[in-house]
């Protein structure tokens, strides 16, 4: 294989591993947020278990974002070093913002939050929560600043030429609030609640299903599911946003979403199909004719730019872009129709009742897991073949001093590490929830 | 600002947090170097707990100094980290590795568990204080960069006798950081064996230290030039001896923290040194000093670095603020509870 395909892989798998465990992060960090204010406002000792168990599973999670996550930066300089000299003026201060406002922020209380229940006063520590959890939505902030400014670069100009040409800011907060990064960040932010609440779901379901820690289980059900539900229906609001925005801003993103040819005609919506690239068009698909015209223009006879209005080699590999998308849409819909069903059951009484509900819960946290990544990998290779749209070509982008066989050596290590890490996180994570809630937690003494 | 350009703030800056993460990184390095000589399991898990709340936020140093130097300088950024491929995923393999044993070690009582997670943290850490040195070693002497500023040299070149010497003494400064750092962690016959210990660990990082001295004077001398020539600089070296003369007086005394005290002055003192050599040099290119990147040819715009400099006067003294908070909620002698590691 070559260096753009190795190079490429390898940051599609390292970054693909490393977003398992930040939505968590993010998600959790609310949820335990809302635990320890319970706790702190009803004094009832079972927010205060529920808060210092679910603690010890978001300090895995985030040792794991952090382990995975200097690979992330690095890889930048590592890989394709040719993109860093590019962006570096612009990109770097949202990198560096990233480390400055949040990750000292999110590691710093973490320590509290794990090792300080008998150091500090519980206002303290769930002040020390509350940052705990600013820091992770910060975070995604300053990334997905950095990423949607190579999807929608703004506040900056192009100096150089050809090989010396390189991107300089003009204008930060036009860099900052380009035209995709607002919905981006709700988008994930909404994902990550939804990782995080379907999690806990999860849990407490499997406990139900397992008659143990039964009231442990259903206080922790109910609080995610109600995160649950409020992030699966605003998940549908901002992802139809960012659409609208991709229309506008990534035509032919949008046209590799919905496999639409045509240079320029009312769009149909299609639920599933697959598109034959070579034919250009959608095969075996099953489509609402005009539904995609009246979603982004509010007129169904509107027409929207097609793929065929791109040269062929600007256009994104159009199949994966259109099965990771759809693929992504239709979990969100599932999401919204359990956590929303789950409602329903709650306030009719019978929550609890239904063991296969209770089933499905307990396999609802590959859902938002699974939707996160799909969607991940339906805006990146929406993209291509650019790396900064319209700006810089991936191929373009690569280190140059780099030899293929240094990316295959380092991407077999990344493989068998992540591996590891995987069986690992997987088996100490079953762990602490087959140990389930500790009885020391309800009683625990803290320094007055 | 000073009088001093944007360049040679950033410069300067990107040293700061390359010397936070030194300091703070370095001792939990140097605990996991020392982590094999324990012998018991309490006794390693005394040293895991040592700088179990602190670890991951010192780990955040590097990351940060990472995204600043690619912010500010990122011709250096891209430059080393291509140029330096696989030593840098090497680097990445050990802190990785060690981050996961500490976080693992505990969960399991099985013995042949907790020796996999001790043997994990403490190889990734040593490895990772010598890939460390041997990156500021070759940065030192020089590395071959060709006209567009790319690394022209091979990975075996960056294992030069000089690089190596240099890491070795970084292993060595990062022990006798970490055996301090311990020492003012624990009680007993621990801190009484841990004590021996640092002294064994001064006098080995002193030989690196006289040795990596000399050998820089004879056969790299752009590293002196500087002082050579403006000699009111000397108090910069001379200030370094002094920090590292005290450590062993301190500990003799039985005054721990004044000793970590020494200890971090003495590594501030000697990254300055490294910071006044390469000024404004930021990769020194040998034989062919004239394609070395500079903080001229290599800086970012002057409105990003001003830009920057804005986002480090609002962020830094917050850092600041709660990193001490945290060291100051955490003071004392470990003490083993239920949420230990």
């Amino acid at each position: 294989m070559d260096l753009l395909t190795l190079s490429r892989l390898q940051f599609a798998f390292t970054i693909g591993f490393h977003y398992l465990f930040p939505p968590l992060s993010i998600g959790l960090g609310l949820i335990l947020v809302i635990m320890e204010g319970m706790y702190l406002k009803t004094k009832n000792p079972l927010y205060q278990q529920m808060t210092r168990y679910w603690v010890r599973i978001f300090g895995l999670i985030f040792a794991l974002g952090v382990a995975t996550g200097i690979v992330m930066e690095f890889q930048f300089g590592t890989n394709w070093s040719t993109y860093s000299r590019y962006v570096g003026d612009v990109f770097g201060s949202a990198l560096a913002a990233e480390g400055i406002f949040a990750f000292f922020l999110e590691s710093g209380f973490l320590a509290i939050l794990l090792f300080g229940w008998n150091r500090v006063s519980p206002l303290v520590h769930f002040l020390s929560t509350i940052m705990v959890c600013l820091g992770a939505h910060f975070s995604a902030i300053w990334i997905v600043v950095a990423n949607s400014w190579q999807q929608t670069p703004a506040g900056h100009h192009i100096v150089g030429e050809g090989l010396n040409a390189r991107a300089e800011i003009v204008d930060f907060w036009a860099m900052v609030f380009n035209p995709s990064s607002v919905d981006r960040v709700w988008h994930v932010y909404m994902g990550a609640w939804q990782a995080g609440a379907f999690f806990v779901l999860s849990v407490a379901a499997f406990y139900l299903l397992r008659k143990r820690h039964a009231e442990f289980a259903k206080v922790s059900l109910k609080i995610a599911l109600v995160v649950a539900a409020a992030a699966s229906i605003l998940q549908l609001v901002s992802g139809h946003e960012s659409a609208v925005g991709v229309a506008k801003n990534q035509p032919a993103k949008l046209a590799a979403f919905e496999g639409h040819y045509e240079e320029s005609a009312p769009a149909p919506l299609y639920l599933f199909g697959w598109v034959s690239e070579r034919e250009e068009r959608v095969k075996f698909g099953v489509a609402i004719p005009g539904l995609l015209s009246w979603m982004i223009y509010g007129d169904a006879s509107a027409p929207v730019t097609g793929l065929r209005s791109f040269a062929p080699e600007d256009r994104p590999p159009v199949n994966v872009v259109f099965q990771t998308y759809h693929a992504m849409v239709a979990i969100g819909f599932g999401l919204i129709a359990l956590s929303w069903g789950g409602l329903l059951l709650w306030w009719r009484k019978r929550l609890f009742d239904l063991r296969w509900l209770l089933w499905v819960f307990v396999f609802s946290v590959l859902g938002p897991q699974a939707a996160n990544q799909l969607g991940w990998i339906s805006a990146e290779v929406g993209r291509q073949p650019y790396i900064v749209y319209n700006l810089l070509r991936t191929e373009d982008a690569l280190s140059k001093t780099v030899t293929p066989g240094e990316v295959i050596t380092s991407l077999i290590m990344f493989g068998l590490i992540y591996l590891l890490l995987f069986v690992l996180f997987i088996y100490l994570l079953n762990e602490k929830i087959q140990h389930g809630p500790l009885e020391d937690d309800l009683t625990i003494r803290r320094r007055a | 600002m000073f009088g001093l350009d944007l360049q040679t703030i950033w410069f300067v800056l990107i040293g700061v947090l390359f010397t936070g993460y030194a300091i703070l990184d370095g001792f939990d390095l140097g605990v996991g170097a020392l982590h094999l000589l324990t012998k018991t399991d309490e006794e390693r898990r005394i040293f895991l707990n040592s700088i179990g709340p602190v670890w991951d936020g010192n780990e955040v140093w590097l990351v940060t100094a990472g995204g600043a130097l690619f912010a500010a300088f990122p011709e250096v950024y891209a430059t080393a980290f291509s140029g330096f491929y696989l030593a840098l995923m090497l680097l990445l393999f050990c802190l990785i590795f060690r981050a996961v044993a500490i976080e693992f070690r505990s969960k399991q009582p099985m013995l042949w568990w907790r020796r996999m997670w001790d043997v994990s943290f403490s190889a990734g850490s040593l490895l990772a204080g010598l890939v460390i040195g041997i990156a500021l070693g070759n940065i030192a002497i020089g590395v071959p960069l060709d006209v567009r500023h790319e690394y022209a040299g091979t990975f075996l070149g960056l294992f030069n006798s000089y690089a190596i010497l240099v890491g070795i003494t970084t292993v060595a400064l990062f022990m006798m950081h970490g055996a301090i750092y311990v020492v003012m962690k624990t009680e007993g016959a621990l801190h009484d064996k841990v004590r021996g210990w640092v002294n064994n660990s001064i006098i080995f990082f002193i030989i690196c230290y006289a040795a990596t001295t000399m050998v820089t004077l004879l056969y790299v001398p752009h590293m002196a030039e500087f002082i050579k020539s403006h000699p009111v600089w000397f108090f910069v070296p001379l200030l370094n001896m002094l920090a590292i003369a005290n450590i062993p007086r301190e500990i003799y005394h039985g005054r721990d923290w004044r000793a970590f005290l020494s200890s971090s002055a003495a590594i501030v003192f000697l990254l300055a040194l490294f910071g006044i050599g390469m000024y404004p040099n930021l990769i020194f290119s040998s034989p062919v000093s004239e394609f070395s990147l500079t903080i001229y040819n290599a800086a970012s715009s002057e409105k990003t670095l001003s830009i920057m400099l804005i986002i480090a006067a609002l962020g830094v003294p917050l850092v600041l603020a709660y990193t001490i908070s945290i060291y100051w909620i955490f003071r004392g002698k470990v003490k083993l509870d239920s949420s230990s590691y």
